[in-house]
Order: structure tokens, then C-alpha cells, then sequence
């Protein structure tokens, strides 16, 4: 049975005079699902997301959004999607409850704010100016505005951009108890592991278009790639690359007699495959080849 | 965003042209109602934030007062022949400018800074209608308005026996000007908007032409002291009309002699400040970006 689609795109074009930002790109993504667009800066991705947001128009191609064209949609559509921005420095003269209730009177049917303020992990800052807030906590109301309308599907720009390695684990947590009630997500994002640890799917966006995307524990043939086993030998470090890691660490028990020195075995890492995707790009040709 | 699908005739308050307005301004009862529901609470929003920035609000509020003192202290004297003293003619020229400056500088200057820090791109990206946004502005700029005109008049009127308007018909006057010419200048500074290319260059972009202004039209120098052919330039923009529509209800009727047509020009004074508000107006729906200049 095919999964229903959130987002539909095909041949998406956009240019800023000259410039091609977003060049015949294709994209997928089913309900329910957590997609991440991985790029370098200047990949296209935000462009792509605010073309389905219904930010900015693109130049040609087919663009559906929970079944409308953003183009044309209207505000009940906005209602259906929720978008959290990249760096806004608004509402710094509100509270925290304020600004969620505020916000929660443009929609047919709101969350209570309260709730989406706890689901946010604010609900300390409840009664704090937005101004008092630390960046970490800013980002989480950008969240409880964009999801207090209850939003089918929620678009996350780079959200954990200058985040440290603490307040972005908690961010995580947000998100996934987001996509736990079946919300759709369609994350921007240049952090490899905020994608291995988000997405269900992964989406490599570069020079405009989408050069590869699967799983993340798949993405590039990962699975499928050739081990590396290394160990410590007689003559120093040795290293070999395989297809069948276990025959070959079989061999070597048999020939230590036991345990193998210093034995590793290892695949490609997702930033390897990344690496290599977004280097090669131009040769590696249309999504799918690489599924 | 824009470009409603074909649809029947819109018909409702509110509904205008361009890019003030979204293009899907619900139709039918319910949608009336979220534009009420939606207006309230940026009025509400607006008018919390606007007192919240305290300096903001009183120096918005004592600029005026500030400048009667000064200037009723070096003028003392009394109006050529008449029991008038110029602190009286200087109010009538401060309550003008305090309209220009509540109504056209704070919104130039407002909107530029909310285009820059992302509040109008994350309004545009709600199913808020988008004439609630700018009926907020107007709610918000009317009550500063009226405020700071309400103080600096209690405070002529105390401070230096400035007078009220002397009938009910001069006060019927003295309202009509305050909401039209406020109306006019809000919707020229909303169109005005656009021009700087940043936040930080709003305030100087929008100071120069109001400063211009406020001399030619007799804001701070009496107009009779201009030369005809400045003070006919003046003409063409709202700021001369407000100021002369504050002394038809704030001085004597022999005042009106020194007018340059002999009378106070109130059909005249409405004609234009209702100009300005449809140029405002027009300008500021086809020009009226949601997103910052830097942005692609």
C-alpha cells in the first residue's frame, strides 16, 4: 500500500538572477515520517524548504504540500503546517505564556499554550520576558510557536545551529516527542549525527538538487560497503578492506592462535558517505541510483 | 502565498488590494470573525509592546512637552496686537508634529525593525489574516496619538494657559483632524517602510524628509514667517493641513486672517489628508514586504 504523501516535488527550479540555488529538484516524503535534508551551506536547502512553506515561488515545477500547492494554498492550509524559523529576534517584549497565547489565537484549533509550553520543556519560563530567555530556550518557543497550531507537518530550519552538545541533546528529546504523536518533520540540518539521531530517512541536497537519500544507516550503500579490519601485527598496523569481515577475522584468530591485536572492523561512517556525496556530486546523477 | 485561486467577489471589512491583504481574507461570516479574533490580539500585542519599551514611551510622550517649554520660554510675548501669547500658536504647531511623529516616524521605524528581526516573516508564515497585522498597527498608533495629543494639550493648558477649543463644533474639528491626519500620516509611514535598507537606517532615513517638513509647514516656525512658495510646497504633503486644522480649533477666529486664503480650508484640509491616506494606502499594498531586503 503507498504511504500518503506530506510533500510531493518534482523538477523544483528556483534562481536568484544568475544564480541557480534549487535545479530540477526531486523529493518524497510520507505522513508521519522525520525527513532530513543534509547539505552544505549554500546547498539550496532552506530555499527548498521555504518554496514548500510558502515563503517564496519557485520558477518551475509541480510542488505539493498536504495536497495543495503552496503557491495557491490558502489559510486553512497554513493552519495545517507549522513552520519554525531559523533566527528570529521578535516578541523579545512578551512572556513566554503571552507569546504562545498570542499566537495560538490565529488558529482553528489550537493546542492549549500551557500544554505546548511544557511539551517544550519552558514551562519554568512561563512568566520570563522572551528577552531573558538563553538561546537554547529561544529555540524552543521558536518550536512551541510553530507546533501550538497542532500542525500535521512541522519544518525545522537548521534548528540546533550553535547549540552545545547539551542543550542540543534536550532539543532532540522536543523533537522526538513530536514525531512520537505523529507529527511530519522535514528538518534542515548541516550536523551529520542530528540527523542520525532524528531522521527516518535522510535527504543529501547539493548544488540545488537531491544527490542521494535513504536511511541514514543506509544512505550511499553504507550497508553494503566494504569493511575495514585492522589490526597490530608482527610487522606493525594491518590493514585490509572486505566484503566478508567475518572469514577474514576467522582467518586471523586461527593464525594469532586466539585473540587478533588490536582488531577493528568498521564501515564507511555517514559522514564518510556524506563526504564523498557531496565531493562527487556531479557524477553521481538522479536520486535512486544510490538508494 | 499570493494569487488567490478564482473565487467569488470578496466582500467584508477589511478587504483592500495587493499585498496588504492576504489573498485568502476568508470569506463569510466565521471569517469576519477571525479577522476580529486575529486583530484584537495584535492590537493587544502591540499596545503591550509599545509600553513595555518604557524610554520608548516617554520620550515619544514628552518630546512635545519638551519642545512647548522650550519654545514658550524663549517666545513670551504676546501675538502682535492680540491677547494671544505664542505659546498658544506654538501648541497648535507641536500638537501637528506630534501627530507626524507618533503616527508616520514610529511606524517607519516600527515596521523596518520588525521586517529585519523576522516578526513580520513569522506572522506571514500563520493563517493569520494579514490586514489583522496592520489594523493592530493602527490600533496601537491611534491610542499613542491620542495620548500624547491629550497630554501635551492638559499640560499647555495648565503649564501656560494654553485654551481648549472653545465650542463643541471646534472640538468636532480638533478630533476629525486628529484621526484623519493620524490616519494619513500612519499609512504614509507604513508605506515609508520599505525605503531603509536596514532597521539601524530607519530612524535617520525617516528623520530627514519629517524634519523638512515639520519647518515647511509651520510646525516650529510660525508659517506666516515662510516664504509663499515654501509654504505652497508645503501644500502638496499632509503635515501643513494637520497643523492648520489644529489652529482653526485652537485660536481666535480673527486668526484666520493671516490664513493664505482667508479660511481655514477645511474641505480643502480633508480632501488632502484623504489623498494621502489612498496614496498611503497604495503605496504600502503594492510595495509591503513580509520578509527582510537581505533575504533570498
Amino acid at each position: 500500500m503507498a504511504k500518503e504523501l506530506v510533500v510531493q516535488a518534482r523538477g523544483v527550479r528556483k534562481a536568484y538572477g544568475g544564480t541557480v540555488a534549487v535545479d530540477e529538484l526531486d523529493l518524497e516524503m510520507s505522513r508521519g515520517e522525520v525527513l532530513a535534508l543534509l547539505g552544505p551551506n549554500g546547498a539550496g536547502k532552506t530555499t527548498t524548504v521555504e518554496i514548500f512553506e510558502g515563503y517564496r515561488r519557485r520558477d518551475k515545477g509541480e510542488v505539493s504540500v498536504l495536497g495543495e500547492d503552496p503557491e495557491r494554498a490558502g489559510w486553512a492550509w497554513r493552519a495545517r503546517r507549522g513552520i519554525v524559523l531559523q533566527d528570529n529576534q521578535d516578541v523579545v517584549d512578551l512572556t513566554v505564556a503571552e507569546c504562545v497565547s498570542h499566537f495560538a489565537r490565529f488558529y482553528p484549533a489550537p493546542a492549549r499554550p500551557a500544554d505546548v509550553i511544557e511539551q517544550v520543556g519552558l514551562a519554568a519560563k512561563a512568566d520570563a520576558y522572551v528577552r531573558s530567555l538563553s538561546g537554547g530556550q529561544r529555540r524552543r518557543l521558536d518550536v512551541a510557536l510553530g507546533i501550538v497550531g497542532r500542525p500535521e507537518l512541522v519544518f525545522l530550519d537548521e534548528p540546533t545551529t550553535g547549540f552545545d552538545p547539551e542543550a542540543r541533546r534536550q532539543f532532540w528529546d522536543v523533537v522526538r516527542d513530536l514525531t512520537a504523536e505523529g507529527t511530519s518533520v522535514l528538518l534542515t540540518t548541516h550536523y551529520l549525527e542530528e540527523a542520525e539521531a532524528l531522521a527516518d530517512r535522510v535527504a543529501v541536497v547539493n548544488r540545488g538538487r537531491v544527490v542521494a537519500s535513504g536511511r541514514p544507516a543506509e544512505l550511499g550503500g553504507r550497508q553494503d560497503a566494504a569493511a575495514e579490519v585492522s589490526w597490530f601485527g608482527p610487522d606493525g598496523w594491518q590493514r585490509r578492506s572486505t566484503d566478508r569481515p567475518t572469514a577474514l577475522v576467522r582467518e586471523l584468530e586461527a593464525a594469532f592462535g586466539g585473540e587478533v591485536p588490536r582488531l577493528t572492523v568498521s564501515r564507511p561512517s555517514l559522514e564518510d558517505v556524506y563526504l564523498r556525496l557531496i565531493g562527487q556530486s556531479g557524477d553521481v546523477g538522479a536520486e535512486g541510483a544510490l538508494r | 502565498m499570493s494569487g488567490a485561486p478564482p473565487a467569488p467577489p470578496v466582500t467584508g471589512p477589511g478587504v483592500l488590494r495587493g499585498g496588504l491583504v492576504a489573498p485568502d481574507v476568508p470569506r463569510g461570516g466565521p471569517a469576519g470573525r477571525r479577522l476580529v479574533v486575529a486583530s484584537l490580539a495584535r492590537a493587544k500585542v502591540e499596545v503591550l509592546q509599545f509600553f513595555r519599551s518604557r524610554d520608548a514611551v516617554g520620550f515619544t510622550l514628552a518630546l512635545p512637552v519638551v519642545m512647548l517649554v522650550l519654545l514658550a520660554s524663549i517666545f513670551t510675548e504676546h501675538v502682535q496686537g492680540t491677547p494671544v501669547k505664542f505659546s498658544q500658536v506654538y501648541t497648535t504647531g507641536l500638537l501637528a508634529g506630534g501627530v507626524a511623529s507618533t503616527c508616520f516616524l514610529n511606524l517607519a521605524v516600527a515596521v523596518a525593525g520588525e521586517r529585519e528581526n523576522g516578526t513580520l516573516k513569522r506572522l506571514a508564515g500563520t493563517p493569520m489574516p494579514r490586514t489583522a497585522y496592520f489594523v493592530g498597527k493602527a490600533l496601537m498608533v491611534l491610542t499613542t496619538c491620542a495620548l500624547e495629543t491629550a497630554i501635551l494639550l492638559v499640560f499647555g493648558h495648565f503649564a501656560y494657559g494654553v485654551a481648549f477649543p472653545a465650542t463643541a463644533w471646534r472640538w468636532f474639528t480638533f478630533l476629525w483632524v486628529t484621526v484623519l491626519g493620524a490616519t494619513s500620516m500612519a499609512l504614509v509611514g507604513l508605506a515609508f517602510s520599505s525605503l531603509p535598507r536596514t532597521a539601524r537606517s530607519a530612524a535617520p532615513v525617516a528623520n530627514l524628509p519629517l524634519l523638512v517638513l515639520e519647518f515647511v509647514s509651520g510646525v516650529f516656525v510660525p508659517f506666516t514667517s515662510l516664504s509663499k512658495t515654501l509654504y505652497g510646497v508645503a501644500g502638496i504633503f499632509p503635515l501643513r493641513w494637520i497643523a492648520q486644522g489644529y489652529r482653526s480649533a485652537l485660536l481666535p477666529q480673527y486668526f484666520v486672517k493671516v490664513e493664505p486664503t482667508g479660511g481655514w480650508d477645511h474641505l480643502q484640509t480633508a480632501l488632502v489628508l484623504a489623498g494621502w491616506c489612498a496614496v498611503g494606502l497604495a503605496v504600502a499594498a503594492r510595495t509591503f514586504r513580509w520578509t527582510g531586503r537581505g533575504e533570498r
